[in-house]
């Protein structure tokens, strides 16, 4: 297991590196940073000067070494447009995202998983087509629709949640119910097509032949081995959540990152932008790190080679 | 009293174009202690039938018996829980591919453990002892160290020898073996069955051996039930079988193997001419008369059973003097 995990970190770091030159390229090749800075008023002059303080004059490797450096040491930039330091801003706004997305995950996977089970067992019955009409319901409303649709009858109507800001756990209700929906009907039907195909599968037929009993059989043998591809496909889903939290953020006026970056799109704050970039790929690679893991230690095969 | 008598057992199975009769009475028993071989060709029913012992039917199959009875248990009137009971416990099954029919997330230990606790309530370790206990006496050697291992870790042999333990691990009186050695070499195929032949003898086994293969009938068996197109044409001792062969198909299968010494090299293996009928919609007469050399327009009539001596029956208008080639 070790040596898997260190496999499996190394992959990591690689990509990781990638991200970083990509990073750093979109932002130097977004325009002229040197530009960007000096404002829209500034002389030539003025700009050539912001050039050589800032070293944008410098080979673009040695302004990447300069960079990661800084990026390595926990030094993201200083925002000129909010004149704070990037990562405090980022800080700040985080732990509302990374709440809302792991509250929307876990609602996704509290609805997604047993109707999946529930579907495949059930299977080409009206309760297998009742499951996935459910499912598909999320999917087929775009989420600001139906987060309008979540305040006005449990906000406005039923006056149960509040319809927004981010102080309390009761605020972040409704916006993961609107983000999660969303990513049920994709780990649905995964759960349902994995548990078909199990259910099936010679290893569940020497289970009943040795009388273990039904559920034994379908939560233990079964579900086991069918939500291998469900982790990956969750992380994922975790990782789609952090970045495309903005609607949602912005209908419920909570102050994550994804209503941050897009206020950083609107007044072109591209230290901010950078650094968000950054921070989501390496979250995201992080999550998927993790699901490698845990499905290392789901398939006892993927730990040898 | 028979250890399980099945008589006149039918599995229908629906089919877009009519009702499939895939099994059509078929009656059999087996004893204590003795090894009945149902063998026949792909799609003759016997793996279905074998399913149906344990009530492992398919959905789709309609399972009907005039009487199906285990050690004085009446299997036609059981409830789902009380099959459970009896699952594993009275009588198990082993299954043809052991690549695929150990669940790959688990230890072995933790699989053998789990069948013995699902039925004897109480600790862990009494559990384990028996696992290591079972694992030695299916001749696997380390069985403390393969308890912590996984089934992609071992051979095919082993991982069959490992199915087998599990199949005995609650000391059951009936085995039922659907081609447990057809996935497996040459040389690993004898290991087992010379494995599951001591077993038998230790613990007094009843086992149904479900094959294609003549050639391990004739090693293994006490009696032999040939299945063709969901009948049982022809039952007998296995010495008896082989000597005197009284249907056609029976005679047929049995110039399938190759002799050494017999069949010289070159010499074309016999084959059967034709095919499986197709067993859709309504079935009469002898199903083997359009592969028969023997058929004549009676075959067309209700079958009958008859004896050659006491425990040979077969199903034939002729006797076999008339269809000696």
């Amino acid at each position: 297991m070790l040596a898997f995990a260190l496999k499996r970190l190394g992959l990591t770091l690689l990509v990781l590196v990638s991200v970083s030159i990509i990073t750093f390229s979109l932002v130097r090749l977004a325009g002229d940073p040197a530009i960007a800075l000096a404002g829209p008023e500034a002389t030539s002059e003025e700009v050539e000067a912001v050039r050589t303080a800032y070293g944008f004059d410098r080979p673009l490797p040695a302004q990447y070494a300069t960079w990661l450096g800084d990026v390595l040491k926990g030094d993201l930039g200083f925002s000129n447009i909010l004149q704070r330091p990037v990562l405090e801003v980022v800080m700040e706004r985080l732990p509302v995202t990374a709440k809302l997305a792991g509250l929307s995950v876990l609602f996704a996977l509290i609805i997604a998983i047993p109707l999946g089970v529930v579907a495949a067992a059930k299977r080409n019955t009206i309760i297998d087509r009742l499951a996935l009409s459910i499912a598909v319901v999320g999917q087929a409303l775009p989420n600001f629709f139906f987060a309008l649709v979540l305040i006005l009858v449990l906000g406005v109507g039923l006056r149960w949640l509040p319809i927004s800001g981010d102080k309390t756990f009761l605020h972040y209700i409704m916006p993961a119910i609107a983000l999660g929906y969303f990513a049920t009907p994709a780990i649905m039907r995964l759960t349902r097509a994995g548990m078909i195909e199990v259910l099936d599968s010679d290893y569940i037929r020497t289970a009943r032949a040795m009388g273990l009993p039904r559920s034994r059989v379908v939560m233990k043998h079964a579900l086991r081995n069918a939500l291998i591809p469900v982790v990956s496909l969750t992380a994922v889903q975790l990782g789609f959540m952090l970045s495309g939290s903005i609607i949602v953020e912005s209908v419920f006026s909570m102050n994550g990152i994804g209503r941050l970056g897009w206020q950083s799109i609107q007044r072109t704050d591209l230290e901010v932008m950078q650094a968000l970039v950054l921070i989501i790929s390496v979250i995201y690679l992080a999550l998927n790190y993790m699901a490698d893991l845990l499905n290392g230690l789901l398939d006892p095969r993927l730990r040898v080679q | 009293m028979s250890l399980l008598n099945v008589e006149n057992l039918t599995i229908d199975i629906a089919h877009p174009r009519g009702t499939l009769h895939a099994v059509r009475g078929v009656s059999f028993h087996v004893e204590k202690g003795e090894t009945l071989c149902i063998v026949g060709e792909s799609g003759c029913g016997k793996s279905l039938t074998s399913h149906a012992l344990l009530g492992l039917s398919p959905r789709v199959a309609k399972v009907e018996a005039g009487a199906l009875s285990f050690d004085g248990t009446d299997l036609r009137r059981l409830k789902e829980r009380q099959w459970q009971k009896l699952r594993g416990l009275k009588m198990s099954m082993i299954f043809q591919d052991p690549m695929t029919s150990l669940n790959p997330s688990f230890t072995i230990g933790s699989l053998l453990e789990e069948v013995y606790m699902r039925h004897h309530p109480g600790g862990r370790s009494a559990a384990r002892a028996r696992a290591i206990e079972i694992l030695k006496k299916v001749g696997m050697s380390n069985a403390e160290e393969r308890l912590h291992q996984y089934p992609h870790q071992l051979s095919g042999g082993l991982r069959q020898r490992v199915m087998i333990a599990m199949g005995l691990i609650c000391g059951p009186d009936l085995l039922i073996a659907d081609e447990p050695t057809t996935a497996l070499d040459v040389n690993i195929q004898l290991q087992i069955l010379r494995l599951m032949q001591q077993l038998k003898e230790e613990m007094g086994l009843g086992i149904i051996f479900v094959t294609h293969d003549l050639g391990l009938v004739a090693r293994f068996a006490d009696r032999v039930a040939v299945m063709y197109a969901g009948r049982i044409v022809e039952t007998a001792p296995v010495a008896e079988l082989f000597a005197n062969p009284c249907h056609p198909y029976t005679r047929a299968l049995i110039n399938c193997i190759p002799v050494p010494g017999k069949t010289r090299p070159g010499e074309p293996l016999g084959a059967i001419p034709g095919v499986v009928p197709s067993l859709i919609g309504p079935q009469s007469g002898c199903a083997f008369r359009d592969r028969c050399a023997h058929a004549t327009p009676l075959c067309a009539r209700a079958l009958e059973r008859k004896r050659d001596g006491a425990a040979h029956v077969y199903e034939c208008h002729y006797t076999p003097e008339e269809t000696a080639a």
